[in-house]
């Protein structure tokens, strides 16, 4: 039975259209798994003598022991973000003569197997195996691996139960503020306490059979639930809500462009993962406090300049660098409707401009941090204004990947491939590169005022950027229906 | 009029259809009839420029229609559900094709009023998005759609498969309205033989991309299709 899944995940695989196409995000993909796995390698090898050099009076294991409450905290907050059961594709086997039992089994065994699982035994083998070779005790280290091994796949199936549970994931959340509330005021030292528990494990290591019990308990509870949700009007299948009709008729004063962004706001509005890029566009608000008050990053500008850009451009960047995908399921009948491409480019470059607008105005308070950090956001929302609308919708041309609106929000990849990538560079690296040098070299403000100049002037060469962007949409028409309508 | 001129569509080798001269006079209503891979469906993007012909070209009321794009203001279409728009509710749907289309809202109103039996009091005021629809009548809104506007062309892809046996008859009888004042030229392929023998003055099949039957309807036509897709 499971080798029949395991064929069929293979061709899966290797099948999906999205496979043969996009090398360039394959690689860029398996670089940046490679990077996290080789850091993990890294700190997995290093840390044992790093740790005794800085700590010479301390075990190694202890402060690593200590730790672990917080490594095991971010691994379930990192996953409870990106990792989602896969439940969806389980559907055509509902009626084949499989025992449900096995389906349930498999889902769940396969997330086992997920990148997120692997990683985390970079560290601790190579770990391990350093500390068998300075002579601890074989056994112990072994428990204490095992231990760690279980516990990563526990928090793998803790993950799915809050995820599928709003119960279980307030119980969590409640524990959470708890726990930040006792570290705050030292009240309790918790992963004090809990790197006792694992110090304990490596004496006894019979006690990592702990963790097997644990892993067990989730597994049977992750079970329970999934196996009472195999239904096509339950885990299988999407919820069907009822239709929100806001009255858009004040859209009307924009004339022929009217019909197009009604269209947009209700595209966004209505689905899960344009929803997150427009709501996910205010938390971009606040990147700037992160940068603005460290004290590393108070002297490099272009760093500031950087954090400037993506204050007011969150949408734009987000929304723009997928354009005109977020159409891609209805794209053909677009293209077989009457009306001049130019309008429905021109709604979209209307949203971005007026989302950018609407962020800069909020960005108001940052005056708080001084004119020239406001003088800097300014600048960097003339730029998003006036070069990067218009880049956005030119890169666009480049986008031959379906997003299907109806698939998650957060951490959902569908459309992104090389272009994604490689239209940073200008976006971003552009008017950092040009900051750093006028202001390097030349100084006086006029920094802002060059990064500004080339938004303003983009602006005014508008109609001309957008007469050249039309020709290129439409002469790359085909390609873009016959890409759209490719199951990604 | 609707001039298909030799065109052929290849893929790598393999040769999806080759045409060699269709003529659809004004007026006509125009059935293809195919088992699956004919290239029914290559034919009707091919029409609508949604995909590029390897040979030939096609001209819909003397716009070619790969070099303008003027046959769009007078032709109505729907191939399949991803020409409806997933996230609208039907009346809003209706109210964009309106709006590129050029009526007004009391036209939009109109329009949707007349029909109302053939929605059958399922999808109007149903605050539904379209994609939570089911088949049958998502097909009915995109049909509606290709209709607004008063077309002077009407493409329909299958438009009988999925739909209920009231909805056919109903499909049937608008189709035939349609025709009679023969102003309006309408494309239709089918996998009902006895649908499109009701629907349509003549009947071309296709076989493997190419042209095998072109027949006036007539009474003997249903028994002519049977026989040869029996054989």
């Amino acid at each position: 039975m499971i080798s029949h899944f395991l064929k069929l995940e293979w061709k899966q695989f290797f099948r999906s259209a999205a496979f043969g196409k996009s090398i360039g995000i394959k690689i860029l993909m398996g670089f940046f798994g490679l990077y996290l796995i080789a850091m993990f390698l890294f700190m997995g090898i290093g840390v044992f003598y790093g740790l005794k050099k800085f700590f010479p009076e301390q075990d190694p294991l202890v402060l690593v022991n200590a730790f672990l409450l917080y490594a095991i905290i971010g691994d379930l907050i990192f996953r409870y973000l990106m990792q989602q059961l896969p439940v969806m594709h389980i559907q055509p086997f509902l009626t084949l003569p499989i025992h449900k039992n096995n389906i349930v089994h498999y889902v769940l065994l396969k997330s086992s197997f997920s990148f997120f699982n692997v990683m985390g035994l970079f560290f601790y083998i190579p770990f391990s195996l350093f500390l068998i070779k300075e002579g601890y005790a074989v056994p112990g280290v072994l428990g204490w691996c095992a231990l760690m091994i279980l516990l990563i796949q526990s928090v793998n199936f803790l993950n799915f139960l809050i995820n599928k549970n709003k119960t279980a994931f307030g119980v969590l959340f409640v524990l959470l503020i708890g726990f930040f509330v006792t570290q705050q005021y030292q009240l309790f030292d918790l992963p004090g306490t809990f790197g006792k528990g694992f110090d304990f494990v490596y004496r006894d290591p019979i006690y990592s059979l702990l963790g097997l019990v644990l892993l067990l308990v989730l597994y049977q509870l992750n079970f329970k639930q999934l196996r009472s949700l195999v239904y096509l009007d339950e885990a299988v299948s999407q919820k069907v809500k009822e239709a929100n009709t806001a009255d858009l008729s004040w859209t009307e004063k924009f004339g022929d462009l009217a019909p197009f962004i009604k269209n947009e706001i209700r595209l966004i509005w209505r689905n899960k993962r344009t929803k997150t890029v427009f709501l996910m566009s205010f938390l971009f608000l606040f990147y700037g406090l992160i940068f603005y008050t460290m004290d590393a990053y108070k002297d490099s500008l272009p760093m500031l300049m950087f954090a400037s850009l993506f204050v007011t451009g969150g949408f734009t960047l987000n929304y723009g660098q997928f354009i005109p995908a977020w159409d891609s399921a209805h794209y053909k009948m677009l293209m077989s409707q009457s009306f001049r491409y130019r309008k429905f480019l021109e709604s979209k470059w209307f949203l971005m401009v007026a989302m950018t607008t609407l962020l800069y105005i909020l960005s108001f308070p940052y005056l708080y941090f001084g004119t020239d950090i406001f003088l800097m956001i300014t600048a960097g929302a003339i730029f998003n204004i006036g070069f990067n609308s218009l880049f956005l919708l030119y890169a666009g041309s480049y986008n031959r990947k379906r997003i299907d609106l109806t698939k998650g929000g957060l951490g959902n990849t569908q459309g992104t491939s090389a272009t994604q990538f490689l239209i940073i560079i200008p976006l971003m690296l552009f008017p950092m590169l040009l900051f750093w040098f006028f202001d390097k070299f030349i100084g006086y403000n006029s920094g802002f005022v060059v990064v500004a100049a080339i938004g303003i002037l983009s602006l005014l060469l508008k109609n001309y950027a957008m007469n050249f962007i039309e020709k290129k949409y439409i002469k790359d028409k085909y390609a873009m229906i016959n890409a759209f309508g490719k199951e990604s | 009029m609707i001039t298909i001129d030799s065109i052929s569509k290849t893929y790598g080798k393999a040769v999806v259809l080759n045409v060699e001269t269709i003529t659809i006079p004004k007026g006509q209503s125009f059935g293809l009839v195919g088992n699956n891979g004919a290239g029914k469906t290559t034919l009707f993007n091919i029409l609508l420029d949604l995909i590029r012909p390897t040979t030939g070209k096609i001209t819909n009321n003397n716009v070619e229609v790969n070099t303008s794009e003027d046959w769009k203001n007078f032709t109505g279409s729907f191939i399949d559900e991803s020409f409806l728009i997933g996230y609208l509710t039907l009346e809003e749907y209706f109210e964009f094709i309106g709006d590129l289309r050029g009526m007004n809202k009391a036209d939009v109103a109109t329009f949707i009023a007349k029909f109302d039996v053939f929605f059958n009091d399922e999808i109007i005021g149903k605050k539904k998005y379209l994609r939570d629809l089911s088949k049958g009548n998502q097909k009915k809104a995109g049909i509606a759609a290709a209709l607004m506007g008063n077309p002077q062309v009407v493409v329909l892809d299958e438009p009988f498969a999925n739909l209920d046996p009231t909805t056919q008859i109903r499909l049937k009888k608008i189709l035939k309205e349609l025709t009679d004042s023969k102003d309006i030229t309408l494309l239709v392929s089918s996998h009902d033989l006895s649908h499109v023998t009701e629907v349509c003055d003549r009947i071309v099949v296709l076989d493997k991309g190419i042209v095998v039957k072109d027949i006036e309807t007539s009474a003997a036509t249903l028994k002519e299709l049977e026989s040869y897709f029996s054989a």
